[in-house]
């Protein structure tokens, strides 16, 4: 014998061989269930990704406002009625909004902080007008927010000056094109004359039409807030984390922060159910893998109680016993678990040619992410080993008289 | 010659912590010496199977000693006995017990795989001298179910000695060998008793064999009696 195999090893291969259709089925087993794992956890993250790109590309992840303006009142405390009209919210600036920027910018977790200034407006161009949304903002720092130069049509991102920047159903209803002139008016008649730098188009047709970007300078003058900003737009870098951070912030600032978990309340559920039911299939699968390598070992110790009881008595100590039975565990983890990680990524590579997106591109990407695959072959490992114990306890608690007899 | 293993008072009870205790062995005195050949006679459910299993150290005594080279098996553990067993003693079963998914040279290198944790060189060219000393180095790589019953016996007691035991029980190792195969296989285990002065001690129903054998000791329900012949 060339390779010097251990003990354990050498009984385990044996026996693997010696039952090779229930070697073969039970890795059949293992291979598809290790490959719906990969599989599923790989096209739901990569889902999740393009969809939440999607969403929150065009979005801050935490946006911080001026609190709302409540009515105070001075009513004694044993009045029994009262007709308390809510005010209305006129235009505000964030309070000491540099200080605020500067303290989001410390907090662990944030990416990006992009002061802004918003408000109602009108855009016009000769007899056409349109209501927008005026947003003041810094154009480096808001890039950092919101990847404007990807959504770009035309022109660039340059809003110095009375440059502004358009969506692209807006230059449409007013016939706009980059370097066309355009006049912005605000409600109290403010208004100045703007040349249009840069068109986009973020994917959103309304946004398209409302967004009109300007500098925040020239926004807080349209809107006569001067010096004041009315949000801070922060990025951060673990999404899921984007709720607590908001919380910290509010109670730090006491302004209104609110994080885009709040504001897709049904975007980030769906996220979840879909994470959900991912765990689900994920643990079924799971315990079906292990109750059947579970199965397999046990018949496996039935058929072989009397070779156990034979290498008993020839001196094998029920740990050696026991450490056949693990390798087989183990061994069908490992093997099924390498087979899987190809099968799963030959399933994603069929997936990702037979899916488009609708502008065409790939819907999901047929690779796999390293770590899932080492996490699903360490997981198949576990189980196997695990799925082992009982059988190899039984089969090394046998005892050699009565195992021979049989 | 000194004892390779001695049992001192040993009683066996089965049953135990049941209503129904039935007491199989009722305190054996024996002694097996270096070098001995011996059998163990006795009628069905005297006993025989019990008092192999106890000397073989597959079985623990209700009460009594045993000593293994005059080492005491009381309170040693599983690992300990089984390292013990493994070492000192070699068996040979009724139905030779061959593990059928190797060949008969793996077989015979079993029990130095066991105790070396892996087959080395030396184990296999020793196995295969002992192949040959009983008279199957061709059959080195045939699986037990390619062999006769007379040779899978053969390869049975190649088995039991590859690790040069200083002892080896053979629980009627020829109860299922027609007459001819029989005697090759007595002829065998005296050769060895002889050569390798290994001590043997064989159980068998057949009295011709056992008054070939220089002691005789026979059991009758639990209890050591005189057998003729005794030497």
């Amino acid at each position: 014998m060339a390779v010097r195999l251990p003990f354990a090893w050498m009984v385990c291969l044996r026996y693997l061989r010696e039952g090779r259709m229930q070697t073969l089925l039970i890795l059949a087993g293992v291979t598809g269930g290790v490959a719906v794992i990969i599989f599923l956890t790989t096209l739901i993250s990569q889902l999740q990704v393009s969809i939440i790109d999607k969403t929150l590309g065009s979005q801050a992840h935490i946006v911080i406002r001026a609190p709302q303006a409540v009515n105070r009142t001075s009513l004694p405390p044993d009045s029994t009625a009262a007709i308390i009209q809510p005010r209305a919210q006129r235009l505000r600036g964030v309070d000491q909004w540099a200080s605020v920027a500067q303290l989001a910018a410390q907090t662990p977790g944030v990416l990006a902080v992009s002061p802004m200034v918003s408000g109602a407006g009108f855009a016009a161009r000769a007899d056409a007008s349109q209501s927008v949304a005026l947003m003041g903002v810094d154009a480096t720092a808001f890039q950092r927010i919101v990847r404007m130069p990807k959504y770009l049509q035309n022109g660039q991102f340059d809003v110095s000056g009375t440059n502004t920047v358009i969506g692209i159903e807006l230059a449409k209803d007013l016939g706009l094109a980059v370097g066309d002139k355009l006049r912005l008016v605000t409600m109290d008649g403010r208004d100045d004359l703007f040349s249009v730098a840069g068109i986009f188009d973020i994917g959103n047709r309304d946004l398209n039409r409302r967004w009109v970007f300007t500098s925040i300078k020239v926004a807080q003058s349209l809107l006569n807030l001067p010096g004041g900003i009315t949000q801070i737009d922060l990025r951060v870098a673990d999404l899921f984390a984007a709720d607590a951070t908001a919380r910290q912030l509010q109670a730090q600032t006491g302004l209104t922060v609110d994080s885009w978990m709040q504001t897709n309340a049904q975007l980030l559920s769906a996220l979840n159910s879909q994470s959900m039911s991912n765990n689900l299939i994920r643990f079924f699968v799971t315990v079906i893998v292990a109750v059947g390598i579970a199965s397999v070992l046990v018949v496996s110790v039935v058929q072989k109680q009397k070779e156990i009881g034979i290498l008993r008595a020839m001196g094998a100590s029920p740990w050696r016993i026991m450490s056949v039975f693990l390798l087989q565990g183990g061994l069908y983890g490992l093997v099924g678990s390498a087979l899987g990680s190809g099968l799963a990524l030959a399933l994603l590579n069929f997936f990702a040619k037979i899916t488009r997106n609708a502008d065409g591109s790939a819907l999901v990407n047929g690779e796999l992410e390293l770590s899932v695959v080492v996490s699903a072959c360490a997981l198949a490992l576990g189980v196997g080993l695990l799925a082992a114990v009982l059988p190899a306890r039984r089969a090394a608690r046998l005892d050699p008289v009565q195992a021979i007899r049989v | 010659m000194t004892s390779i293993i001695e049992l001192h008072q040993i009683r066996k009870s089965y049953g135990m912590g049941t209503p129904v205790v039935t007491e199989v062995l009722h305190g054996i005195d024996l002694s097996i010496r270096e070098g001995e050949f011996a059998a163990l006679t006795g009628p069905s459910g005297s006993g025989k199977s019990t008092l192999l299993n106890l000397i073989g150290l597959l079985e623990k005594p209700t009460s009594g000693q045993i000593l293994v080279g005059g080492q005491d098996t009381e309170g040693l553990d599983d690992a300990a006995v089984t390292a013990l067993r493994g070492r000192a003693i070699g068996f040979i079963f009724q139905f030779h017990h061959l593990l059928p998914g190797f060949t008969a040279l793996e077989n015979v290198m079993m029990p130095s795989i066991i105790d070396a944790g892996w087959p080395t060189t030396a184990a296999k060219e020793a196995a295969l001298r002992l192949l040959e000393q009983v008279g199957l180095k061709d059959a080195a790589d045939k699986r037990p179910s390619q062999l006769s019953g007379g040779m899978q016996q053969r390869v049975a007691v190649a088995r039991a000695l590859s690790l040069s035991p200083r002892l080896i029980l053979a629980d009627e190792p020829t109860g299922n060998l027609d007459t001819h195969s029989a005697n090759d296989i007595f002829e065998l285990l005296q050769s060895v008793n002889q050569q390798q002065q290994s001590a043997c001690l064989i159980v068998t129903h057949d009295p011709a064999l056992a008054s070939r054998c220089a002691r005789q000791i026979q059991i009758v329900d639990g209890q050591l009696v005189p057998a003729p012949g005794l030497s």
